[in-house]
């Protein structure tokens, strides 16, 4: 019975991600992930060995008031924060499950406490290891996405060595821990991987985050189902993998989105290249620079427009007034799309949800694939808070960092309007080539003071 | 040892058939929706909850327990937290085309 009520479990599950396959089935699936979620809690509940139904509801009603309280108030620009946050509790939680299997294997089944079976005591320590893992490097990634820590990657000597050398250490005293089971051993592998944890994700700048935030939702999957395997329950193995698959994906989709190999990314220490010989001396070189009433003109006489937000769209929370603008010049007859690269901002989608939030229709947010072919057939590029993603070099300068990197095409459109704060180069460290160019106009300032500036020139 | 390799092998059977299907459901997942992806897995990674609940389970005060009854907080804060900001998320994207067809 047991088995059946979390094998609908986890079939739920499997429905929940399948309905994010479309915005109008997504609903449904969250609804049928959080049903998969009850049966699991509800059927562990019935289990004989579980008597103590005070104090766990009072700790459900801990943790869910405080999950509720922050998903309830949480700002959509602070989402790749809030998602590094949660998976860090993950990590933590199945660090917990793993001591409390250690401490307690009766309750388990997997042995008496001193002679736990060999195979279950690997199983924990690798869950327990991953856990860990995730735990500090979420909250690491949490700071640098914060900004209480700097998003500047931080690099020293022989970094890939340390972090090779602390991982034999941690497969040595996990051998030691099977052998002689040890709690000592135990919570040395925990603070020697939490410890490891912070090492993989310093190196690794603000910019790459979205591909860090991807890695730490596949360890988390893969860290329940490492308690999986421990408590050999089919449920937690099947929900590990589906989330480890997915973060797995999508750190992939994240890393093409930058042309880094997967191997690069899961070593980390990307994100620090400063190349001195791609910044090119460009202080000679004539900027076009405009303001509102300009770009307003430019865009009232176009017939298309492509709108390019990146993550100073999201830092200056200038979504609402970006959407207004877009809905003037649809009323004025000008077709308006939204051209989303895979890595801008923080998290993956993070643009797409911001759009929506300003009420922006989905089915004018466009990927990269959709829409490139459509720049030469498009009047403006109205690119607001990108940069690197728009850079011709990805395609003509094999000596640059981002050589290889899709880029949206804007160039190709006959003009562009780059709406920034100042000429800084963006994280690559490379100059855009875009900016000198005669059919560019620069807009400098403040994303949203930008935006609600050219809502009143065109509406004037 | 046999039983238990028995048992190993069966975990590894499910495990790589599931990576199988996370593999094909998540490709199929739309790009727009990569950060409710992101939401649900989070929630759903949660379901660890039930390994703290066995935990948890038996009375008295064990240091187990306790460990047992943290893990039940903590994935809590997860499941609530994950579903519902999912839920925030996904209600943003449906009102669209409709609401603005409703205004022409």
């Amino acid at each position: 019975m047991v088995a059946i009520l979390y094998l609908i479990s986890a079939l739920l599950f499997i429905f929940a991600l399948r309905g994010l396959s479309h915005p109008e089935s997504s609903r449904m699936g969250n609804i049928l992930g959080i049903i998969g979620m009850i049966i699991a809690v509800f059927t562990t509940l019935m289990f004989k060995s579980v008597l103590s139904y005070y104090e766990i509801g009072f700790a459900i009603l801990i943790g869910g008031a405080i999950g509720s309280f922050i998903a309830l108030r949480i700002e959509m620009t602070a989402l790749p924060q809030l998602v590094a946050a949660f998976h860090s509790l993950v990590g933590l939680a199945a660090v917990f499950v793993a001591a409390a299997a250690f401490y307690d294997p009766v309750a388990f089944n997997i042995g008496n406490v001193g002679s736990i079976k060999i195979a279950s005591l690997v199983e924990m320590s690798i869950g327990t290891f991953i856990g860990a893992i995730t735990f500090s490097g979420s909250v690491l990634a949490f700071g640098k996405l914060q900004g209480t820590i700097s998003g500047k990657p931080i690099v020293f000597k022989f970094q890939h060595a340390i972090n090779a050398i602390i991982f034999l250490i941690i497969i040595l005293l996990i051998t030691l821990f099977v052998i002689n089971q040890s709690p000592t051993l135990f919570w040395t592998i925990v603070i020697i991987s939490i410890l490891l944890g912070f090492l993989v994700v310093i190196p690794i700048g603000g910019a790459d985050m979205p591909v860090v935030v991807s890695m730490l939702n596949s360890y988390s999957g893969w860290a329940a189902c490492g308690i999986g395997f421990t408590l050999s329950n089919n449920l937690l193995i099947i929900t590990g993998a589906l989330v480890g698959a997915s973060g797995a994906i999508l750190s992939y989709i994240m890393s093409k989105g930058m042309n880094r190999s997967i191997i690069n990314v899961v070593l980390g220490g990307f994100g620090g290249e400063q190349d001195g010989s791609s910044s090119k001396d460009n202080s000679d070189k004539i900027v076009k620079q405009g303001n509102a009433e300009d770009a307003a003109y430019i865009m009232k006489n176009a017939d298309s427009v492509i709108i390019v937000p990146g993550y100073g769209m999201a830092v200056a929370q200038a979504q609402h007034a970006l959407r207004e603008m877009g809905d003037i010049l649809k009323k004025e007859g000008i077709e308006v799309r939204y051209a989303i690269h895979p890595v801008a901002g923080r998290m993956p989608g993070h643009m797409n949800v911001l759009l929506a939030e300003a009420n922006v229709p989905y089915e004018e947010v466009l990927e990269l694939d959709e829409i490139n072919h459509d720049f030469p057939m498009t009047e403006v590029s109205f690119v607001i808070g990108a940069n690197d993603v728009t850079n011709p070099a990805a395609k003509t300068d094999e000596t640059s960092p981002i050589y290889g990197m899709p880029i949206l095409d804007v160039e190709k459109s006959q003009s562009v309007l780059f709406v920034k704060r100042s000429m800084a180069t963006g994280y690559s460290g490379v100059d855009n080539e875009l900016f000198y160019r005669d059919n560019t106009t620069m807009l400098f300032g403040d994303a949203k003071k930008m935006c609600e500036d050219i809502v009143k020139s065109l509406s004037a | 040892m046999e039983a238990h390799s028995e048992v190993f092998v069966i975990g590894l059977t499910v495990f790589f058939l599931a990576c199988i299907i996370g593999y094909y459901v998540v490709w199929s997942v739309t790009p727009a929706l990569h950060s409710p992806l992101m939401g649900v897995t989070n929630a759903i990674s949660s379901v660890i909850i039930v390994g703290a609940i066995l935990a948890a389970g038996p009375q008295g005060f064990e240091i187990s327990k306790i460990f047992g009854l943290i893990g039940v907080v903590l994935a809590s804060v997860n499941i609530f937290g994950g579903f519902l900001v999912t839920y925030r998320m996904l209600s943003m994207f449906k009102k669209k085309t409709k609401k603005i067809k409703e205004k022409e």
